[in-house]
């Protein structure tokens, strides 16, 4: 095993305890509705997005046709359109690996990568060795993933063990990497900025619709801030 | 197998929807990469998304209606106490989760 894999391994660990236990949810879902175990390895290999796929097993039951599924799809994923776009600069995989590396942008996979590259101390910026570890992060992450849709489908009724509270690592990691974003970037704007619009989001709006109205208006705020930087108004 | 196929169109429908959402900028902006906008929002947006993603996920508990929350703070308390102590991402989110999962369980009847 090779340094990085080995330090990719590390990074993911998290991960890997808020995936299989989300996955294997899926995983339970889709075999309760009747679908043969490796349906549930097919989505989690070709499709890799948490909250689409548990929208899936709902829009399977209602045989939803392919305008409404691209739709609904193209909606609940389309903060990843901001996620690229400030990876832009930072996505350092390169060929067939860039393009896997964008297939798997999850959320988590996404904080993984910023978090590292904001970690990272000048002097070793390769950009080879970071596409490289940019590329294991995504596949394993994705391994986790399939894993727990496959485990949850197979596994069924089986499962004795008590998991309750276990999806509390993706939390916990989300709180681990907003201190880390802050000791990279020693500004407290963009947290103020987000906290604003979680909360009125979730005063004014559906919870449900949480995540795409916030980022939206977050993007909005932080351009605005952009805008009066680059004029002088503030600093 | 109209079954089959139906499965089969529905992933791969539900796939390609989701790699256009994820490659879409690389598309539209890739050739604006230096610009000081997408500088900016390159980041300052990872940071403001990290804590939408943090609040996102515990929008659900029942904030200040008996007790509710309560586990929430505790264990993320933990977190952040471990992980200015120790900076280790893994320690931190393993003791706040080990923790959760007591709470929530039960472990604890002071809860």
């Amino acid at each position: 095993m090779t340094a990085s894999t080995n330090t990719a391994l590390k990074t993911t660990l998290p991960v890997l305890f808020g995936y299989i236990p989300m996955g294997m949810a899926f995983g339970l879902l889709l075999a309760d509705q009747g679908y043969a175990w490796y349906w549930a390895t097919v989505m989690g290999l070709f499709i890799f997005a948490g909250a689409a796929q548990f929208m899936a097993v709902g829009l399977l039951a209602a045989h939803a046709g392919m305008f409404e599924v691209a739709m609904t799809t193209l909606l609940l994923n389309s903060r990843h359109v901001f996620y690229g776009l400030s990876l832009i600069h930072n996505l350092k995989a390169k060929g067939w690996q860039r393009l896997y590396v964008i297939f798997g942008l999850t959320d988590e996979t996404y904080s993984l990568l910023t978090a590292h590259h904001a970690s990272r101390s000048e002097k070793d910026q390769t950009m080879d060795d970071e596409g490289r570890f940019q590329f294991i992060i995504t596949a394993l992450n994705h391994s986790y993933w399939v894993t727990g849709c496959t485990l949850g489908a197979l596994l069924g009724s089986i499962i004795t063990f008590d998991t309750t509270g276990l999806d509390f690592t993706l939390p916990a990691l989300f709180m681990v990497l907003v201190i880390e974003q802050y000791k990279a970037t020693r500004k407290l704007f963009p947290f103020a900025i987000a906290l604003v619009c979680a909360v009125s989001t979730l005063i004014l709006f559906d919870s449900s619709s949480m995540l795409l109205i916030s980022i939206t208006m977050t993007l909005a705020l932080l351009l605005g801030t952009q805008q009066l930087q680059a004029r002088g108004i503030i600093k | 197998m109209e079954n089959t196929l139906y499965l089969i169109t529905f992933i791969l429908t539900m796939g390609l929807a989701t790699l256009i959402t994820r490659a879409a900028p690389f598309i539209l902006f890739s050739k604006q990469g230096e610009h000081p906008l997408l500088v900016f929002l390159g980041r300052y947006l990872p940071p403001a998304i990290m804590l939408l993603l943090l609040i996102y996920c515990v929008k659900d508990v029942s904030w200040f209606v008996d007790k509710g929350g309560v586990n929430e703070i505790v264990a993320l308390s933990v977190v952040v106490v471990a992980h200015l102590l120790f900076r280790n991402s893994l320690i931190s989110i393993l003791l706040g989760t080990g923790l959760y999962m007591a709470l929530k369980q039960g472990a604890f009847s002071l809860f």
